[in-house]
């Protein structure tokens, strides 16, 4: 398809978070004209994760990635427990191995994401915070010559090629634009790249970022230095409703929040205000942030789907990267979102560079950017993990497991003056007591072999 | 430690409030027929809906963290919900 009026710039990136940065800064870096446009005050004032960063990839991009990024902590540690009402059983794996190469970091994403955006102008993308885009413009995809009508865009993909985008009165236009606004990305919807998720493909995270002394969080966290603790927790911390809780180390505050699927949450007919209090006022998470201050309130809605969320990711003239491509992952013991941006961010720069050099910025042109994005690691990942999402809507997960193991191991700790039996025979035992049945404990076994 | 009520909590982040725009706009016909009202005064955690006392859905837009959750759970019509303008509403010194 051949180019028409001369565009403003040669890619505008929609979004200042991971995905937008990384995307613009890359194709910056590859000598492009680049307009980066955020609605946020600055970068990172509209963002928000959990947020552990897989920071492997993001180190690839900038080599002084962990030294020069206003990172928080380096995780050596992650504990994954099941936590029911009055008892809690987990795994707690610390490893000195993590440090060094370092393989995650906790963020706070309103003080990463402007040192991003700074990268970007240094590498020369025009950074524009404060303004709002409303829509993509859009040509007929057929209009071969400079007179195609500019429209804003309609319910229907089809046919149409995207041109610019719209700010206000404002018409700017591009090769190419990069949808990086975020998991609701409003872009991609109304241009009908992509459809409303169904309630189990979204959950919402709640979080507060408690201040605390640094002695303080080293000392209730067992860390040491910079070292940083991840704490994933299920069962009774969501009052049974699919999801669960976290606990991050920052360097002098601890990020505490809950993410609980919307179909489960409006099922139960659960406020989740009430979920989220729940878990801090719970006996076993409590006691993490005594004597903390509240510094901020926040709250994100989660892509869950997996690979099935993704789906399309480019059409003509635009592709859609990070959180607005659904690319999230949670395996049970890791939740990505971060490194997977960053990943889409680097595939989609390396396609649309390919698709500028040969003058063919179509739907087709842009193909490098899905081909390249599911050769890497992440894109695999996305594969292997496609499963995951249906084995954890498994509702078993989150009250009756939890409450097995504990009951299991209370018979094997709790010598009360009778006579002790084998610990299969007390699981045995647990196993007839509990609400679960053996073959439930098959088909789960199975069904997560084959998931995780 | 008792947590903080959501009012609370909404004090300690800062907001640039738009005084002359909402971003919200509740249907309160369809919110209601479709039982979207109370669906998104459950879900939304920063408390910007209320149901009053006669069964309409009030709106606190100035409270909004924008994550978009009510928009997710609320039937097709009940509910308009876009980002503030440029430069308005929520701004994180956190994340």
């Amino acid at each position: 398809m051949t180019e028409t009026a001369e565009p403003d710039f040669d890619v505008i990136v929609v979004g200042a978070g991971i995905a937008g940065c990384v995307a613009a800064y890359q194709l910056a870096q590859q000598g492009r004209e680049v307009l980066l446009i955020e609605r946020g005050e600055a970068a990172g004032a509209k963002n928000l994760s959990g947020g552990v960063l897989y920071s492997r990839g993001i180190q690839e991009v900038f080599p002084g990635f962990l030294d020069e990024a206003p990172v928080e902590r380096r995780i050596t540690r992650n504990c994954v427990t099941f936590l029911n009402a009055t008892s809690s059983v987990g795994i707690d794996y610390q490893d000195t191995r993590l440090a060094d190469p370092v393989n995650a970091v906790t963020v706070l994403r309103a003080k990463l994401d402007p040192w991003l955006a700074e990268k970007c102008e240094e590498a020369g993308v025009t950074v524009m915070p404060g303004v709002r885009v409303d829509r993509v413009l859009t040509e007929d995809a057929r209009a071969s010559s400079a007179n195609g009508a500019v429209n804003g865009a309609g319910k229907d993909a089809g046919g149409r090629r995207v041109v610019g985008v719209q700010a206000g009165d404002d018409e700017l236009r591009s090769r190419v634009v990069v949808a990086a606004d975020g998991v609701n990305s409003f872009i991609a919807q109304d241009v009908g790249l992509r459809q409303k998720q169904p309630l189990n493909h979204l959950a919402v995270g709640v979080k507060s970022v408690v201040s605390l002394p640094q002695e303080t969080i080293e000392a209730r966290f067992n860390l040491t230095g910079d070292e940083g603790a991840a704490l994933a927790v299920v069962g009774d911390c969501t009052e049974g409703v699919g999801g669960g809780g976290f606990l991050y180390t920052n360097t002098d505050s601890v990020s505490v929040g809950v993410v609980v699927r919307l179909d489960d949450l409006t099922a139960q007919g659960k406020v989740v205000t009430d979920v989220f209090d729940h878990f801090l006022e719970h006996r076993y998470i409590a006691p993490y942030l005594e004597g903390g201050e509240l510094a901020e309130y926040g709250c994100h809605l989660v892509a869950e789907g997996g690979m099935k969320m993704v789906g399309e990711i480019a059409m003509d003239g635009m592709v859609v990267v990070g959180d607005a491509a659904g690319l999230t992952l949670n395996t049970g013991l890791t939740v990505r979102g971060m490194d997977l941006a960053v990943a889409s961010a680097v595939a989609a720069a390396e396609g649309i560079g390919a698709a500028l050099d040969s003058k063919d910025t179509s739907k087709a042109g842009l193909a490098g950017y899905r081909e390249k994005f599911f050769a890497s690691y992440a894109g695999q990942d996305m594969k292997t993990y496609a499963k995951a999402p249906a084995f954890l809507e498994r509702e078993r997960m989150y009250k009756q497991y939890g409450e097995l193991v504990a009951d299991v191991l209370y018979g094997a700790f709790s010598l009360d003056t009778q006579p002790r039996r084998h610990l299969l025979s007390v699981a045995r035992r647990a196993l007839a007591h509990s609400p679960l049945k053996m073959r439930q404990l098959v088909s789960d076994g199975i069904a997560g072999g084959r998931a995780l | 430690m008792k947590p903080l009520s959501v009012p609370e909590r909404l004090a300690k982040n800062r907001f640039n409030l738009d005084e002359e725009e909402s971003h919200i706009e509740v249907n309160q016909e369809i919110a209601k027929a479709t039982g979207t009202g109370r669906a998104i005064v459950a879900c939304c955690p920063a408390h910007v809906y209320a149901e009053e006392p006669d069964g309409t859905i009030s709106v606190e837009y100035a409270a909004c963290l924008e994550c978009g959750t009510c928009l997710a759970v609320a039937a097709p019509g009940a509910l308009k919900w876009h980002y503030p303008r440029g430069g308005f509403g929520v701004q994180f010194r956190e994340g």
